[in-house]
């Protein structure tokens, strides 16, 4: 009896051990996963179309990207952005980056955005619950986050990506 | 010996990453705002309360973390919009709630089956 009690209480642990050394401490979960998308307010890029709250009302799934010139990441990730522009509607928001060089970026490597705006002081991005980048959501019909991937969309991501977007 | 004391002076002196351009000029709240920062762990630097972390995501809590102090907002109005942000890990006291009990109530029973252990061998 008194074997089987260590017995039960060891096992627990090393299950508790087993769980936790797979968790990856770099990655935070969203909170807001099932949540309404948070209100944010954007300053206009250029002559692109400024993405404000409204637009993700829209009823259709949609990808909101956090990106900035300034993040060697998020260029690995453009190229896949692309991609996932060609069948779905993407926003995006620039993290404390500027008008001059988001132009430039999108000239250099293509637009993969329907809309987009640019969040100098990094409120907007705490109220996505962004803390680096380049951060994605995937939104919903009915304005709720359904995924968020953290790190740069890789070509391995798409297959997932698009199970997602589905 | 002065070189032990710089030493000694700078291993037990608090660092912190506030900069000049943050800090408010009513003392009250800056006190608030820095016993708010020392609740909150950056998201980055994760062994680190935003306060003495020089990452870019801590300094945007901290200049928030006083925004909203400046527009009368409490400290649990502040630390519960951040929580709702970026959720427990945000906090280095996570709340008491079904899904964490397991945090609270295993110290114990280990300190318990511990002292059970112990005395029992004594006897």
């Amino acid at each position: 009896m008194k074997y089987l009690f260590l017995l039960i209480i060891m096992s627990s642990i090393g299950f508790m051990f087993y769980k936790g050394l797979k968790i990856d401490p770099s990655v935070v979960p969203s909170n807001l996963i099932d949540k309404q998308t948070p209100n944010f307010q954007l300053k206009k890029v250029g002559k692109y179309p400024l993405f404000d709250p409204n637009d993700l009302t829209k009823q259709e799934i949609k990808i909101v990207n956090f990106f900035a010139t300034w993040c060697g990441p998020c260029k690995v990730e453009h190229p896949q952005l692309m991609e996932l522009s060609n069948s779905f509607r993407i926003y995006g928001i620039a993290k404390k980056d500027n008008s001059k060089d988001i132009i430039k970026w999108l000239r250099s490597y293509g637009n993969p955005f329907d809309k987009l705006g640019l969040d100098n002081d990094g409120i907007s991005s705490i109220e996505w619950g962004v803390y680096g980048l380049p951060e994605t959501f995937i939104i919903n019909k009915d304005n709720k986050i359904l995924y968020k991937h953290i790190g740069p969309i890789m070509k391995n991501d798409l297959e997932k990506i698009y199970s997602i977007l589905k | 010996m002065k070189t032990i004391l710089i030493i000694i002076l700078l291993l037990y002196s608090q660092v912190q990453s506030v900069e000049p351009d943050e800090i408010l000029a009513n003392q009250e709240l800056e006190n608030v705002a820095r016993i708010i920062g020392k609740e909150l762990r950056c998201l980055v630097c994760q062994n680190e309360d935003i306060e003495n972390s020089n990452a870019d995501i801590a300094r945007d809590l901290r200049i928030l973390v006083r925004k909203m102090l400046s527009e009368g907002k409490t400290k649990d109005e502040i630390i519960s919009y951040i929580h709702s942000r970026y959720g427990d890990f945000v906090l280095f006291n996570p709340p008491v709630r079904f899904d964490t009990s397991f945090l609270w109530i295993l110290p114990v029973f280990f300190l318990m089956l511990l002292c059970y252990t112990f005395f029992r061998k004594k006897q």
